[in-house]
């Protein structure tokens, strides 16, 4: 199968110092693809440039054949890339059914939305019992699922994860991990997952993908990264 | 007996005004933290546009019509232009740039009409009709309560039923988040400038045949009591703005009736200080602190 | 020391200049250094301890109205001498420093578009004073304002308007030298600290209200004998004279000369009184009705001043100082010593006004 996002000579940083160095990225469609490092290697930069929230200085982001590099956040959208940042970005002043229609909006409203906003109050029960609730009320975990589903709710072929597990109970996080390995099969989604959790990481991802210090060392299948133990011990530290 | 009705009423209609007002201004600071100084002079603006389009047509309505379309044009404009800009800037910028486009708007209305105050005319009677014999209400002070309320449902009703609304509420709280999702913020933020070129518009068009009369600076007292309004209602909050709108309009009512007309410019600043140094982040707010 | 070697050279080149110039000139220099004492003041609250005022207008009439008051009061009794002209404005900056500090101990915990709003409340609301106590400062129509003819050992021509520009001249020197030794002093340091982190300013040990206060006093003070000098100049005082417009005219002075910077402010005070001229000198030559050329004369330096401020903000933040500032950068290396003095002073708006 052909790769749905490649990122070649990727550059980028904030106010010219570059956080990100020359990184090559392959993600086919179905398939996860753990994004793995020690604080500071560059993963939520990588993560924001591929939504636009960065700008590249050098590099291509294709995604399906198409180049996304200069279009604006909003439109990147539109062509199937959804980010979820990392501490969630619910907003508290909205309602969680505000905050999930809001996922799909661009899609346009009406019945295809109601349809795609209760299809995620079946998939995320505990959400369903909260629909008019403001986004401050809800828990942490809540609040991740919420963030997650609201993604999902714009039927993205590009989910980019930025700490999902961060804070959550350890059964949340198997949940969660469920879930993405449900979606990649289901629907074909690929999913860049940023995880400071390499076990739970490793675990469901397909590839896996090292970076330090805004390079790329490694990129290779899931399995191998988990049992190459020097790779480990010099990059993830255990 | 009849005076405290009589000044209650006015004030109440008067308040109604300033809410409206008010609720432009917390439109855009919602948005864009951005206190909007040429607020008052944009209203001015469409107004002078009315009273030229109803005195070519011979109906105030085509006037009204036009003004409030142009109010929706003349904010997006100037949102687009200028104020875009200074968006990132530090807020004293934003602060600034506005009040240039006060002195522009007014130098530009004082070449165009002169320095002379020409009579804004009501559509309707102004004069009290007598309940008991009590005069209570005019029907322009009904239209007034009538324009408002309608106004006041509009918006409430495209912020809460429509995705327009929602799009701008999200893009107002969490920018970052909404362009994520497919937002385009900065047009939201046009939006809201637009809506609110309208809603300042239609203030203007209500308060200035109040005894006003049109100026390129008649606006200025009635934006620092708007002000003073979204301030006591709390900046963020567009229910804040209307209870703080229909409070000064109370308190400036009854300040002019009972004290000195000249008085209420004096009771505008002792309100706003009185809010800002007692409850800085006005009557409404929750728990959360603000900076001000 | 420095400061004053310039303050008296500069004086000594004025007094030269005003023998140099027409009555009308010299009323037109005049004007720009009354103007000069208030954005001067200014551009110290607003460029160096970051607290935006528009109610300067505002200080200004409570500077001048006590000028008509006290000398009108005097000549009344029956006092009649050049002295009673100090008495007067002395008068004027201590009522504008009064209410200055009123302002400033309001505005001390304010920022922001809170302390645009409330000085602007204060531009509006102040002139209705006039109106309030009608019996003594006569609504719209105002005061006027007595005052002795030049004293007679200048002798008998010279001109009155000549006698105006010395004593504004003196009253901008003289506040221009205070402002510049302040800047530089330990007070001066004081106030960039507040404005540049308020917190860090705070934890340094820095009384920051009462920093943020005392500018606003001190400014208060330069906006009231700028305010007494008008009163002078026109020999009249009225609330149209001191509306919401002055505060603003006043704002483009300093955002154009340069916030914080009190060269900037003298291009500020100049352009105040040059641009309304040369409007009114060019819409001379053309051949219009009286009633347009009316309506241009007071508005079209209006819509000038706010599309400059405009302008200026956006594209051009550090002012005319800003640009010099950009152009001596070029010059070479000699000239160097005599330039780093102003280019610490005269830095862009990001830097000063971050927060």
């Amino acid at each position: 199968m052909s790769a749905l996002l490649e990122v070649t000579g990727l550059t980028a940083g904030y106010h010219g110092v570059p956080v990100l160095h020359e990184v090559d990225l392959t993600v086919r469609a179905g398939t996860i693809c753990a994004v793995l490092g020690a604080n500071g290697a560059g993963k939520t930069t990588l993560l924001r440039t591929l939504s636009g929230l960065v700008r590249p200085a050098a590099g291509r982001i294709v995604l399906d054949g198409a180049e996304l590099r200069d279009l604006p956040v909003h439109e990147l959208v539109r062509r199937g890339v959804a980010h979820v940042p990392e501490g969630r970005g619910v907003i508290a002043e909205l309602t969680v059914d505000e905050n999930l229609r809001l996922g799909g909006l661009w899609r346009g409203g009406g019945r295809a939305l109601r349809q795609a906003v209760d299809q995620m109050y079946e998939l995320f029960g505990p959400l369903a019992q909260r629909r008019g609730y403001p986004g401050h009320l809800l828990s942490g975990g809540e609040r991740q699922l919420l963030a997650l589903g609201r993604a999902l709710v714009g039927r993205p072929r590009l989910l980019l994860l930025d700490e999902p597990s961060l804070g959550l109970a350890p059964r949340l996080v198997a949940q969660i991990m469920a879930l993405l390995r449900q979606l990649r099969d289901d629907t074909g989604l690929a999913v860049l997952l940023v995880e400071q959790n390499v076990r739970s990481a490793l675990s469901v991802a397909d590839q896996a993908v090292v970076m330090s210090l805004g390079r790329v060392v490694t990129a290779a299948p899931a399995a191998q990264v988990a049992d190459d133990a020097a790779l480990r011990h010099a990059y993830l530290g255990f | 007996m009849d005076r405290f009705v009589f000044l209650t009423v006015d004030g109440l209609s008067r308040g109604a005004v300033y809410a409206a007002f008010a609720l432009a201004l917390v439109l855009i600071w919602r948005g864009t933290r951005i206190i909007n100084f040429a607020q008052g002079v944009m209203a001015v603006v469409t107004a002078y546009l009315a009273y030229s389009i109803s005195n070519a047509t011979g109906s105030y309505w085509v006037g009204f019509i036009v003004a409030l379309a142009s109010g929706l044009v003349l904010g997006a404009v100037v949102e687009l232009a200028v104020m875009r800009r200074v968006e990132h800037a530090p807020p004293l910028n934003a602060v600034i740039v506005a009040l240039g486009l006060v002195l522009f708007g007014q130098g530009v209305l004082g070449m165009i009409y002169g320095n002379q105050y020409r009579p804004a005319e009501a559509p309707f009677s102004r004069v009290a009709m007598t309940v008991a014999g009590v005069p209570v209400v005019s029907r322009y002070d009904l239209f007034v309560f009538g324009a408002v309320l309608v106004l006041m449902l509009a918006v409430a009703a495209l912020f809460t039923r429509t995705a327009t609304g929602l799009r701008m509420r999200a893009a107002a709280f969490e920018p970052m988040v909404s362009r994520l999702l497919g937002v385009n913020v900065a047009r939201t933020l046009t939006l809201g400038w637009a809506l609110a070129g309208l809603v300042g518009a239609l203030a203007g068009l209500l308060v200035l045949p109040t005894g006003l009369g049109l100026h390129p600076t008649a606006m200025d007292l009635v934006f620092v009591s708007a002000f003073t309004a979204a301030v006591v209602g709390g900046l963020d909050s567009p229910a804040g703005a209307v209870v703080g709108g229909l409070v000064v309009g109370l308190v400036l009512s009854y300040v002019g009736g009972y004290v000195d007309s000249a008085a209420t410019p004096l009771a505008v600043l002792g309100l706003l200080v009185a809010v800002l140094l007692v409850r800085p982040g006005g009557l409404f707010s929750g728990t959360t602190a603000r900076r001000v | 020391m420095r400061n004053l070697g310039i303050a008296a050279v500069s004086a000594a080149l004025l007094l030269a200049l005003t023998y140099l110039l027409d009555p009308f000139r010299d009323y037109q220099l005049a004007t720009a250094a009354a103007y000069l004492c208030a954005a001067a003041g200014l551009t110290v609250l607003i460029g160096v301890n970051g607290q935006l005022s528009l109610g300067h207008g505002a200080l200004m009439a409570f500077g001048a109205y006590p000028v008509a008051l006290v000398q009108n009061e005097l000549a009344d009794r029956g006092v009649s001498a050049q002295w009673t002209l100090a008495v007067s404005v002395l008068a004027g900056v201590a009522a504008a420093t009064a209410l200055g500090a009123v302002v400033g101990v309001a505005a001390a915990r304010l920022h922001g578009p809170y302390l645009a709003g409330l000085t602007l409340v204060v531009a509006v609301a102040v002139p209705s004073l006039a109106t309030l106590f009608g019996g003594v400062l006569h609504g719209d129509q105002g005061l006027s304002v007595y005052l002795l003819p030049p004293p007679a050992a200048l002798g008998p021509d010279f001109p009155f308007e000549r006698w105006q520009a010395w004593l504004a001249l003196a009253a901008a020197v003289l506040t221009m030298l205070l402002l510049a030794n302040l800047m530089r002093s330990r007070f001066g340091r004081t106030l960039r600290a507040v404005r540049d982190d308020e917190v860090a300013a705070r934890l340094a040990g820095i009384p920051v209200a009462r920093t943020r206060v005392l500018a606003f006093v001190v400014s208060a003070a330069c906006a009231g004998l700028s305010g007494a000098m008008f009163a002078i100049l026109a020999q009249s005082v009225s609330p149209s004279a001191f509306a919401l417009t002055l505060s603003l005219n006043l704002l483009l002075a300093v955002v154009v000369g340069g916030l914080g910077s009190l060269a900037g402010a003298v291009w500020g005070s100049l352009l105040l009184v040059l641009l309304p001229w040369l409007v009114d000198t060019f819409t001379a030559d053309l051949t219009l009705s009286p009633d347009l050329r009316q309506r241009l004369a007071g508005n079209l330096p209006l819509a000038i001043f706010g599309l400059l401020l405009v302008v200026v903000m956006i594209a051009a933040p550090g002012g005319v100082q800003g640009l010099l500032k950009g152009v001596l950068k070029h010059v070479p290396q000699v000239l160097a010593p005599a330039v780093r003095g102003r280019r610490r002073s005269a830095g862009g708006l990001d830097d000063r006004l971050q927060r």
